[in-house]
């Protein structure tokens, strides 16, 4: 079952953290994903540059509106992912606790649809 | 810009200088503004870095600044400035290829570099190519948004410093100075390319930097906020970038509207307050002061775009003020003409505020009755509520139609809505002169 595991952390505290602390976090995702690959479990996984850099894409009426953006005004955004292959919920959520940024945001545990029937379930 | 009833809105001479320099210099900062953009396009693309290409030409101007003096002025200014400015670029990457803990970072813009030998760079001999279209495509990109467009065309294709452009328009300069760096910063991390964009896409893009352009001119002929009405500087800048805009795509005829939009609409701008540096309005403006070569300027570009057939929002707008300019007297302005400019101008644009003016037209061609019903229709479902023009034509057409307490009301509405202090006074003057009436009638 593939799972995505998607990391919701406050950006300004985050890049506040001094060089030393950010280190410390990038340490302990590099040992979370070896981990994962040696496990076979690991899919992908990415951090994310942060949200200004980001673009929001809409197509309404037929025109495409391309804008800066998210805009959303919540306290979390979107940081980084890992796309995770494992067996059940359980595990899903296992491996989500061993995320450093569970510990001071928040990450969501997604499976994927994997195919039409379960879609349409 | 509603500009036909009441609501035209003053001009002022608080005058703010771009730079101020000593007169020794005033050459260089002659060159510096006439060339920074052109420059700076250039060394971005060499460096494929706003920051690297920033420092260079900065480095260039330092040693102009010192050697010009003593030399005189080079045959051309502006080559001898951007081979300069490529030599500093090749000097700062070789000195961060020393730090090799910086390396990874600088490995795009040394592929760059790489093709171009020292020795080869004279001002002479090197031709660059102008590349002042990538840079305004980029930054106007839709990926930044509005605010950071204009912050940053103006920085580099305008030449402005951080600090013109935050006191251009009353913010801190640290927050002016954080909204470059993030620009900056996303148009490096997300790769906003550096580039013309392709003909399907062109249109857009360019509707895109028109509007920059145009909200530069509105922010100066019309600010936001403040004590003064206008700010010169940001209308001078915008007619400037509208001409750069028309030489580097002359086949735009929304281009030379844009800019005799500009042209028309600023050759009011001394008429548009009085010495007491109170607004007049178009109908009241003394039309001596309206500066005629701008106005001869504006009629002459309308009068080659229109014919191109290719009809727009800024050559009808243009037109619309091309009618008002030829007007010697307010009576004797041909309403008829402007409402069919506005009926066309409907037909391509949706807009409510299209609409506003459209009734604002109305009511002096055909009747306040009539016009005060198209205002009201085009503010209907409160789409317009929170524009304070809206309020301030329907308040300017009950008060001609004698109906004092309900234009009182519209009017309070304005005031409350406007943060411009002239603007505010204008208002509070005309609610004077209403309780004056109500004295009398009542």
């Amino acid at each position: 079952m593939k799972y995505l595991l998607l990391i919701y952390h406050d950006e300004a505290a985050f890049s506040a953290l001094t060089e030393p602390e950010r280190q410390q976090v990038y340490l302990e995702y590099r040992k979370l994903r070896e981990r994962l690959n040696s496990g076979g479990q690991f899919i992908d996984g990415s951090q994310l540059q942060a949200t200004a850099t980001a673009a929001s894409v809409r197509i309404r009426d037929g025109k495409d509106l391309v804008t800066d953006g998210p805009f959303a005004e919540t306290h979390e955004q979107l940081g980084g992912y890992f796309l995770i292959d494992v067996d059940n919920v359980a595990e899903a959520v296992a491996v989500a606790k061993q995320i450093p940024s569970a510990r001071t945001g928040t990450v969501e545990v997604r499976p994927l649809v994997e195919s039409a029937a379960e879609a349409n379930a | 810009m509603l500009s036909h009833v009441a609501i035209d809105l003053p001009s002022e001479s608080n005058y703010v200088t771009l730079v101020d320099v000593p007169d020794s210099t005033a050459t260089l900062e002659q060159v510096f503004r006439e060339e920074y953009g052109r420059i700076i396009a250039t060394l971005i693309r060499i460096s494929g870095s706003f920051d690297l290409a920033e420092e260079a030409l900065q480095e260039a101007f330092v040693s102009a600044a010192a050697g010009w003096e003593h030399n005189g002025l080079p045959r051309n200014p502006g080559a001898w400035l951007t081979t300069t400015a490529h030599r500093k670029l090749l000097d700062a990457v070789r000195r961060e290829q020393t730090k090799t803990n910086k390396q990874s970072e600088l490995q795009y813009e040394v592929e760059r570099l790489h093709p171009f030998d020292e020795l080869s760079l004279n001002e002479d001999v090197v031709e660059y190519p102008d590349d002042r279209l990538r840079l305004i495509f980029t930054c106007c990109h839709p990926t930044l948004n509005r605010e950071t467009q204009v912050a940053l065309t103006l920085r580099t294709l305008g030449g402005l410093t951080t600090t013109e452009i935050a006191r251009a328009f009353l913010l801190p300069e640290p927050t002016m100075a954080q909204r470059l760096v993030r620009a900056k910063s996303k148009i490096r991390l997300a790769r906003i390319p550096y580039a013309i964009p392709s003909l399907d896409v062109l249109s857009e893009r360019l509707a895109a930097v028109q509007a920059v352009i145009y909200l530069i001119f509105n922010e100066g002929y019309t600010a936001t906020a403040g004590d003064s009405l206008v700010r010169t500087d940001l209308c001078a800048e915008a007619i400037r970038l509208g001409r750069v805009l028309c030489e580097l795509m002359p086949n735009e005829p929304e281009n030379v509207g844009l800019l005799a939009l500009m042209l028309l609409q600023d050759s009011r701008r001394e008429a548009r307050m009085d010495q007491r540096g109170e607004l007049v309005t178009l109908e009241d403006q003394d039309r001596s002061r309206w500066d005629r070569s701008r106005i001869a300027e504006g009629l002459r570009l309308i009068e080659k775009s229109l014919p191109l057939g290719r009809v727009g929002n800024y050559q009808l707008q243009a037109a619309i003020a091309a009618v008002h300019a030829e007007a010697a007297k307010a009576g004797e302005t041909d309403w008829p003409q402007i409402v069919a400019l506005y009926q066309e101008l409907m037909r391509i644009n949706s807009s409510p505020i299209v609409a506003l003016n459209y009734g604002a037209a109305v009511a002096m061609s055909e009747g306040f009755e009539k016009g005060l019903r198209l205002v009201e229709e085009a503010g209907a479902n409160g789409k317009l509520e929170h524009y304070y023009l809206f309020h301030a034509a329907r308040a300017d057409l009950l008060r001609r139609l004698n109906h004092p307490k309900e234009a009182k009301a519209a009017y309070l509405r304005a005031l409350a809505l406007t943060t411009n202090r002239v603007e505010q006074q204008f208002i509070r003057r005309r609610l004077g002169q209403l309780s004056e009436t109500d004295g009398h009638s009542g």
